[in-house]
């Protein structure tokens, strides 16, 4: 059986374009560490809802379900070890921009 | 319908607020704001479970992370602040017009999608799929969570 979804999901991939780019200029244009792990966090956001709104048109929400959760646990653990990096970081160099990275050794 | 089109215009509107205030403090709180209003849009679509997780992991533990994060660091001096937010102004007052011109965009290039409902014989229950259909995945879970326990670990002995 085929059903004309046009609508549905044209509304959906119109935002989830929208928070994508949300992310990834905030990724590209931020000096700041902290923003730069908001930015990823908003693509992870904008990536979820593709998976459920794919999971609704094709009509197996149980599957996209059980890989939003995946999604979930990877990116506690990205978040988790990225503030331990940030953290580091601003002990090191007692600020939060990216730009003084330059300064690492290696 | 359009009770999913208004919670898609505040998501959408609460991520472009996580990206351009000035405050870290404020765009930890607007992404915590974007993730429930996820949470009740996959309520809306039938996914209560990935919901829960949703609300409880991202909406609550990132939250939690972010706002500590931001705690252990120290404020700007006014000066300087001032300096940066004029600065970030001047860098992000280009996304709004970006977004506008991808609306546009998107609207002259969609087209009729036409989807192939699945067979009878799809599993429904989640349950199911987790653990008999995906169960690779939950290894794969396992594995990443033992890495970033270790990484965290590793990143704490390195400070003493």
């Amino acid at each position: 059986m085929v059903i004309d979804f046009s609508q549905f999901f044209w509304l959906f991939f119109t935002f989830v374009v929208l928070i994508l780019i949300e992310g990834l200029y905030c990724i590209l244009v931020t000096y700041n560490l902290m923003r730069v792990l908001i930015g990823l966090e908003i693509l992870i956001k904008a990536v979820t809802l593709l998976i459920i709104v794919g999971g609704y048109l094709s009509g197996q929400m149980a599957l996209a379900q059980t890989l939003v959760i995946t999604v979930i646990v990877i990116e506690v653990v990205v978040v988790m070890v990225a503030a331990g990096i940030v953290l580091g970081f601003y002990r090191e160099y007692d600020s939060l921009n990216v730009r003084n990275a330059r300064n690492m050794k290696g | 319908m359009n009770i999913i089109l208004v919670l898609l215009i505040c998501m959408a509107l609460a991520g472009l607020w996580a990206v351009m205030t000035s405050l870290l403090l404020r765009a930890a709180i607007a992404l915590a704001l974007t993730s429930a209003i996820l949470t009740i849009i996959m309520f809306r679509l039938g996914a209560p479970l990935a919901g829960v997780f949703e609300l409880s992991v991202c909406a609550g533990l990132i939250s939690v992370v972010f706002i500590s994060v931001i705690s252990l660091t120290h404020r700007l001096p006014l000066q300087e602040y001032l300096k940066r937010r004029q600065s970030r102004i001047s860098r992000f007052i280009f996304l709004p017009f970006i977004l506008l011109a991808a609306v546009i965009i998107i609207f002259f290039i969609h087209k009729p999608i036409l989807v192939t409902l699945p067979a009878m014989g799809t599993i429904t229950e989640v349950r199911s799929v987790m653990w008999d259909v995906r169960r690779l995945d939950l290894f794969g879970q396992i594995m990443v969570l033992l890495a970033g326990v270790y990484g965290v670990l590793i990143l704490f002995k390195g400070r003493q």
